[in-house]
């Protein structure tokens, strides 16, 4: 028991360590790279809560990653600071999650599936043919970098901290939501809807909060993300966006806290990883989805327990 | 005279630092699209310059420095072309090439700016030279300079009164149907239908009813490749019997090749073509045929002139200063006596864009035939 | 008016091929609950069979349609049942949807890779030509489609429902615990739809081609109408999703003619919302008894 927790401990620190001392040596692509990672992690944490938690599958996070970036977009291009995008951003993804939770209460599964891919399209739609609000396929550049508690953003290490400090507040607020009886609510909910509700959990309620959270998380991820391409137009967030979200989850572990994070690296290195084999990653990625639904329900970090547990079993 | 003093300062570079391999070597980066949907255009534009870079480098290089090519895939996605600037300005380069897609150019080229890097991009879309950026230059006219030779066409040489314009709802499509309707607006034509297409869409039926049914003189049609074959088929069948007007895309061999008998008859302008009857085209063409066994289409000439520009200017000014060359590069003629990789004699305007001779063009019997020269705009610089 | 029977025959010709990738959707999901994302990559990929069979092998296309067949049987029928299907439906509906997705990339990465990024032509099934439909258009390839989806749908109506074997899938479709114990091989039942399903692909792949050329992204937009078809037609009933093919084939052309053709994927997709919450069983499907 003490030797598990000394082991998390130590791969904790580890991680912590190569999150806020690598980024010191890298150059600028390594730290939009980082960066980028973050702000995918968010979005796929999101994701992990609707899909992981709560059980209900959503294909349309990148929308919502989209709505996110449009609404920051739009306010600081027109000298709002980012505070107030990434407001209107969550305030927005939460409502449209909310209402996106509706068909959930009537349908399940694939049905779902079809009617969060419909949102996504639908929404990459509204924000390629509005071009009088959006800018429509020309889209909006020189979104500025923000001023985070008197120190600007500007400069990539900068930035990357910024990213990173969101991603660390958002695993905490996730944290301890999940800890919460919210949290219990929304894994009863996935366990068990019948059970869920003869327990007296508002089975209703939670699917609808689970969408609209997820989501909204989502619209934050996107919201730091304009910031940081500083130039947006919709086509990143049409389907792909979303179907890779879903990919990162899964890859990584649905349902575990730190699968996402795990997912998303894999998602943004494996092209590097892969440079000798230019097209081919895609393929190899496909395969690696495939061999971990198969063989790794739980996913990688579901993996990585199992390997730690093998290792103990055998050291007693 | 001037190479035996180049040879000499090399030399004495050598003897002075003995790290002067390095300094004997000048890198180009090519950020373009190697994979993804843009993966067809952006072969072409690759294996054209390296074509050109093998040719300077075996001919002592650029000021006696040999280029070292680096390529970066965009994978034909915006957010990725950003990452790969990002990573090929890390390695310093001299001059940045690529993207050809405008939605990837316009994410990347405030990083080349920041760095100030010269970038010559492939792209057509107009708004990317007015946004002031001071490093960035095409090799092919923008869509701002095609529409208005297309405009002249369509009013004189077709003489239609009204159009009717098919586009691909994209910013390549968006960009070219506003560039093309203000022509046409200029000019008193009117615009009778004004439809958007899919990316990818199969069905162009409702389109040609469409059309038909605004009853024009004339229609404009502005799509990527194999959207053009199918519009083009579905025209023919339903015996849509008013002239097909292109811009470069419409009238490509490869739509000819998938629309097969359905593209005779289509007319339009071509701002570049390994068809047009330059000498100096037709040569580049033979040699890009037996290196490569295709035959290089517009965005294979856009690389290629793009690495002789750059010889070119850098040996205009004498060095490797990049704001030096951004500079020169502005409001510079290059003309084939200069430099016969040119290809076509070429002027660059204040904002990076080009002006240039370009084509009228039909398609008869499978085949793209050049039928009349435009002369270039001539805004000029001043 | 001539119009309004051209954008109707037109989308009947588009809807033909919508019904019988619809038709091997409904299928797949009845007799088994497995559920295809990869569904449009599936019709995109036998025309690339084809192609390699005559451009690499140098066979005659009827043979090279032959072999582009035998090969979706193997790998979209027997290989994705046994590898894909089989391991994961215990684990519930959830993992079949995400590694379908997985596959659908999986397909048309390895065509772009290892065939071709761009389109390609594909050999006609008829020689060109029109006839005149009351002052519409219809090409002779139209007709081919219209023809051989029809009497395909038509024999494999007349399979499920007049044959022995027939009459054992759609008891296996109906109540799978029930046909067990009638002495069905459910199993096998269950393999004969996923061979099926390859063939309605292998047909739809061919039909198609021709006519929208054919590249390895097609089954992004196809994959998805097809959906909509069978979900908005009836997800549980062949019938159903066939009836639906045809509607959708028709509303997207009249749609993107009369409504708007910025919004044109919206319309259907607006359709198909309507259908889920309204109708979840679909307009010419039947109520599924919900077990919990």
């Amino acid at each position: 028991m003490t030797g598990r927790r000394l082991a998390a401990v130590a791969a904790g620190l580890l991680v912590a360590a190569l999150l806020l001392l690598l980024p010191l040596t890298l150059r600028p692509y390594g730290l939009y790279l980082m960066s980028l990672w973050a702000v995918l992690t968010i979005a796929a944490m999101g994701l992990n809560l609707t899909l992981g938690y709560a059980g209900q599958v959503s294909l349309a996070q990148g929308a919502f990653v989209g709505i996110g970036a449009y609404a920051a977009a739009l306010l600081t291009t027109a000298g709002w600071p980012l505070g107030a995008g990434l407001l209107l951003g969550v305030g927005l993804g939460l409502l449209v999650g909310w209402l996106l939770g509706y068909p959930a209460l009537r349908v399940q599964h694939h049905y779902l599936a079809f009617v969060t891919l419909g949102a996504n399209t639908l929404v990459f739609l509204v924000l390629r043919n509005e071009d009088w609000l959006t800018g429509g396929v020309y889209g909006i550049a020189a979104i500025p970098r923000p001023t985070v508690l008197g120190y600007p953003t500007d400069h990539p290490l900068a930035f990357y901290y910024f990213c990173l400090g969101v991603l660390l507040l958002v695993g905490l607020g996730l944290g301890l939501l999940l800890r919460s009886p919210w949290g219990r609510a929304f894994e009863a909910l996935r366990e068990n809807p019948v059970r869920a509700e003869s327990l007296g959990i508002d089975t209703r309620r939670y699917t609808l909060l689970a969408f609209a959270i997820g989501s909204a998380v989502g619209s934050l991820a996107g919201a730091i993300y304009a910031p940081l391409v500083q130039y947006i137009d919709p086509s990143p967030f049409a389907l792909g966006l979303s179907l890779a979200l879903l990919l990162m989850v899964v890859v990584g572990g649905a349902g575990r806290f730190f699968g996402p994070g795990l997912g998303a690296a894999i998602a943004v290195l494996l092209p590097e990883w892969l440079r000798f084999s230019e097209g081919l990653y895609l393929i190899l990625y496909a395969v690696l989805v495939i061999l971990v639904l198969v063989f790794l329900p739980s996913g990688l970090v579901g993996l990585a327990d199992r390997l730690s547990a093998r290792a103990r079993g055998e050291g007693r | 005279m001037k190479r035996r003093g180049l040879l000499s300062a090399i030399a004495l570079l050598a003897l002075a630092a003995p790290a002067a391999q390095a300094a004997e070597t000048v890198r180009i980066a090519n950020v373009i699209e190697l994979s993804g949907n843009g993966a067809t255009v952006g072969n072409m534009w690759k294996n054209a310059v390296e074509m050109a870079v093998e040719e300077i480098n075996d001919a002592g290089g650029i000021l006696g420095r040999t280029i070292e090519l680096t390529h970066f895939d965009t994978q034909s996605n915006p957010g990725v072309s950003r990452a790969a600037v990002q990573k090929a300005l890390d390695l310093d380069p001299y001059v940045l090439l690529g993207p050809i897609y405008s939605s990837s150019t316009k994410v990347n080229m405030q990083l080349a700016q920041q760095a100030g890097v010269p970038q010559i991009v492939g792209s057509e879309a107009s708004v990317i030279t007015e946004m002031g950026n001071p490093f960035v230059f095409r090799t092919s006219l923008s869509q701002a300079a095609s529409m208005p030779k297309l405009a002249n066409y369509i009013r004189d040489g077709i003489g239609a009164g009204s159009v009717a314009v098919l586009w691909v709802n994209n910013d390549f499509g968006r960009g070219g149907r506003d560039a093309f309707v203000a022509e046409m607006e200029a000019r008193g034509i009117e615009v009778v239908a004004d439809i958007s297409s899919e990316v990818g869409q199969s069905d162009f039926a409702a389109d040609v009813v469409k059309i038909k049914q605004a009853a024009p003189d004339a229609a404009f049609v502005y799509l990527h490749e194999e959207e053009s074959a199918r519009f083009l088929r579905e025209a023919r069948k339903q015996g849509l019997d008013i002239p097909l007007i292109g811009e470069t895309t419409l009238l490509n061999q490869k739509v000819i090749e998938l629309a097969g008998e359905a593209a005779d008859g289509v007319k339009g302008h071509v701002g570049l073509s390994a068809d047009a009857p330059l000498p100096s085209i037709r040569a580049f063409r033979d040699k890009f045929v037996a290196r490569y066994d295709t035959v290089p289409d517009h965005n294979a000439i856009k690389g290629y002139l793009a690495v002789y520009a750059v010889k070119e200017i850098t040996e205009r000014i004498g060095g490797f200063d990049r704001q030096a060359f951004a500079d020169a590069l502005h409001c510079a003629t290059i003309t084939l006596e200069d430099e016969p990789g040119i290809l076509i004699d070429t002027s660059w305007d204040r904002k990076g864009d080009v002006d240039r001779i370009s084509f009228l063009a039909e398609v008869v019997k499978g085949e793209q035939r050049i039928v009349g020269t435009l002369p270039p705009l001539g805004v000029g610089c001043d | 008016m001539s119009n309004v029977l051209q954008l109707l025959l037109a989308g009947l010709a588009t809807g033909a091929i919508y019904a019988l990738v619809a038709a091997g959707f409904a299928l797949l999901w009845q007799t088994s609950r497995a559920i295809n994302f990869a569904q449009g990559e599936f019709v995109m990929l036998p025309a690339f069979f084809v192609l390699a069979g005559t451009e690499w092998l140098g066979l005659p296309f009827w043979v090279a349609a032959l072999l582009g067949l035998l090969l979706a049987l193997l790998l979209l029928g027997l290989l994705f049942k046994r590898v894909i299907i089989d391991p994961l439906l215990p684990q519930g509906v959830l993992p079949v949807v995400i590694a379908t997705i997985a596959v659908g990339i999986l397909l048309k990465e390895s065509v772009k890779e290892f065939y071709s990024a761009e389109a390609q032509p594909f050999p006609a099934l008829t020689p060109g030509g029109n006839i005149d439909v009351l002052g519409a258009v219809l090409s002779l390839q139209d007709v081919a489609v219209l023809a051989v989806a029809g009497l395909a749908i038509l024999a494999m109506q007349l399979f499920l429902g007049r044959t022995r074997l027939g009459r054992m899938m759609q008891a296996t479709a109906q109540n799978p615990e029930v046909a067990e114990i009638l002495g069905i091989p459910t199993r096998r039942m269950v393999l004969y739809t996923f061979l099926l399903n390859a063939a309605l692909v292998t047909l739809a792949s061919i039909l198609i081609s021709p006519v929208y050329l054919a590249k390895f992204d097609n089954g992004e937009t196809l994959g998805l109408v097809a959906f909509i078809a069978a979900i908005v037609g009836g997800f549980n009933q062949v019938r159903g999703a066939i009836a639906g093919g045809f509607l959708v084939g028709v509303v997207d052309n009249f749609g993107a003619a009369y409504v708007s053709s910025d919004y044109r994927t919206g319309i259907l997709l607006l359709l198909l919302i309507a259908v889920i919450l309204l109708r979840p069983e679909g307009l010419w499907g039947r109520a599924e008894e919900r077990t919990v």
